[in-house]
């Protein structure tokens, strides 16, 4: 198990050189730069701009740069943020996304999972085809969608909720842009819990435990739930991913002030080293959570841990 | 309570119904986006200022009443969904060429090269990939519809790749890919006249589900300002002027909203009732 996980986190470092790599390189492809401003400047300004954000340099000794301030755990100044670091912007904005993503994959677990699982225990019966009803229209609703409807119905014409705005996560406020996030992966999870489970109970284990006469209950609280949230826990690390996506369009449609605006907003302004922090920082978020999801299924499945 | 676990004959009913319920509104829709021009008189694009912002009625022939610029929001949802189903097959049609092609090539080859292949396809998997689609999206000329192409493309092949190799590592070890071996046939002729056929049912149901999910990246792209631009419309961007306005004219979300829900709700339903009949692991 040790040396499993001290190869993953090998993988992992490795991945995130690539990651970096890859990004720096992508984003100096763009034509224009950050100081392609409507009005014009003198060159010799510019130069001098450039000059002192290092932007002179070959592109190479820039990349060095940036990979040796990177393990110096420096992100860099931002281009169009004036004498304003790079860490400081996201730290502002990435504790509230944090947050809302945080609320947003509880909810979707803790709710998601019992009704998937009620709804194998259920199976063909109403409650299941309701669930699978509910669940086909949470996947088919993408968050730009939800997001205005529910914000349109409960903010602006039932007027239950305020209609955007964050004021500090308040539990008024985070209602909706919870929800809205929540909605797609809960239903990812409770369809992943209702055939995760329909498989366990379809196996000779379990046929073998019901002859010999033990009782459903006890069957599927003792031996049935655990194996049937491995395919759950093997997608986790790929919801992290998923939230994080979700949580740029939420942000967006209910003015939260996170960090998601910062990356559409550095990507269009080519705010070299903002675009490259969001990377960076997401990357490493996720590819955590992947680790630590391969982690639990190790424990949770003990023909991986043994290997 | 075995007998309601246990049954699946009972279960399988209702779950064609509504794989037929939902081919018939994905034709409606595709058949209601091609012909739209011949019900309206409007073009998507006519600017009426003086009937600017008319809620949904029956005069005047704005059935879905008009936006800020009197443009008939029903001609511009209806170009909005011939746009989207456009990016949508065609972006599905690339990245599952791609994935087809990356699935049978590892699978076929195995040991090394499949697994360093397969290794590519988990790591892109792990991250969050729609980053370097906005990254995309955003270095080139804004709204060009081939660099968008290209930018959803790039994300859809992941999971096609995986059961397309999962398929061919299957089939590589059976009786017939062996004997075609020794009898000499190419190795190309073996993936073309052997494996392909062979993965196509799972391929075909996998394809329809990645349609929408296209459609949705591009809706998403759209929604950010990043992809389809004025005066073109897709239903992502007529979706993120429609939530600007909702307060005023909730018509103009409402409309491109209940559209893109529609195609989602039955692209997916008839991508997972396809999967159900065409993947062998999915087959009770």
């Amino acid at each position: 198990m040790m040396r499993y996980a001290l190869a993953r986190i090998i993988g992992l470092i490795a991945t995130l050189l690539l990651l970096v790599t890859a990004a720096f390189f992508v984003i100096r492809l763009a034509p224009g730069g950050p100081f392609d401003e409507e009005r014009t400047i003198l060159p010799q300004v510019r130069a001098n701009l450039e000059a002192a954000y290092g932007l002179d340099a070959p592109l190479t000794i820039q990349y060095a740069r940036y990979v040796s301030g990177l393990l110096r755990g420096d992100l860099g100044p931002s281009f169009k943020h004036k004498d304003v670091r790079v860490s400081e912007l996201l730290g502002a904005g990435l504790p509230v996304s944090a947050s809302l993503g945080a609320a947003a994959l509880a909810l979707a677990l803790l709710c998601g999972v019992p009704l998937g699982f009620c709804a194998a225990l259920q199976r063909a019966r109403v409650l299941d085809h309701a669930a699978s009803v509910l669940i086909a229209l949470m996947i088919a609703l993408p968050a730009f969608v939800l997001g205005p409807v529910l914000s349109l119905v409960f903010g602006l014409w039932l007027r239950w909720l305020p209609a955007a705005g964050w004021n500090d996560g308040s539990l008024g406020y985070a209602v909706l842009p919870v929800l809205t996030l929540a909605a797609p992966a809960l239903a990812y999870s409770a369809r992943l819990a209702r055939t995760g489970l329909l498989e366990v109970l379809g196996s000779d284990y379990i046929r073998a435990a019901r002859a010999r006469g033990l009782g459903l209950r006890r069957i599927v609280v003792a031996h049935a739930l655990r194996p049937a949230l491995l395919p759950l826990v093997s997608w986790l690390g790929p919801a992290v991913a998923f939230v994080l996506t979700g949580s740029l369009i939420v942000e967006t449609v209910f003015g939260i002030p996170g960090a998601g605006r910062f990356l559409v907003e550095g990507a269009l302004n080519r705010d070299y080293t903002l675009v490259m922090g969001m990377i960076v920082v997401y990357g490493v978020i996720t590819l955590l959570c992947n680790l630590a999801a391969d982690l639990a299924y190790g424990w949770l499945d003990p023909r991986v841990r043994r290997r | 309570m075995a007998g309601s676990i246990l049954a699946s004959v009972g279960a399988e009913l209702p779950r064609h119904r509504a794989v037929l319920a939902a081919a018939l509104l994905l034709a409606a829709l595709c058949l209601m986006a091609l012909a739209a021009p011949a019900f309206t008189q409007h073009a998507p694009d006519s600017i009426n200022l003086a009937q600017a912002g008319s809620p949904p009625g029956l005069d005047d022939a704005h059935w879905w009443g008009t936006d800020r610029l009197g443009r008939d929001v029903f001609a511009r949802t209806m170009q909005g969904l011939r746009v989207s189903l456009l990016i949508g097959f065609v972006a599905a049609l690339v990245s599952v060429a791609i994935g087809v092609a990356w699935g049978v090539l590892a699978g076929y080859s195995g040991g090394r090269i499949d697994a360093a292949m397969m290794r590519i396809v988990d790591i892109l998997y792990a991250l969050p990939f729609v980053f370097f689609v906005i990254i995309l999206a955003t270095l080139f000329e804004r709204g060009d519809v081939l660099v968008l192409l290209a930018a959803i493309a790039s994300v859809g092949w992941l999971t096609t790749a995986r059961i397309v190799r999962g398929q061919t590592l299957a089939l590589r070890r059976r009786e017939f890919i062996e004997a075609a071996r020794a009898m000499g046939v190419p190795t190309g002729q073996i993936l073309w006249r052997h494996v392909l056929p062979n993965v196509a049912g799972p391929v075909i149901a996998y394809a329809t589900l990645t349609v929408p999910q296209m459609i949705l990246y591009e809706s998403f792209l759209s929604f950010l300002g990043l992809g389809v631009q004025e005066p073109l419309a897709s239903l992502g961007s007529l979706i993120s002027e429609g939530a600007r306005d909702m307060e005023t004219a909730p018509w103009l979300l409402l409309a491109p909203a209940g559209c893109l829900t529609a195609l989602t709700l039955s692209l997916n339903v008839l991508g997972d009732g396809l999967r159900d009949v065409l993947d062998p692991r999915t087959r009770p």
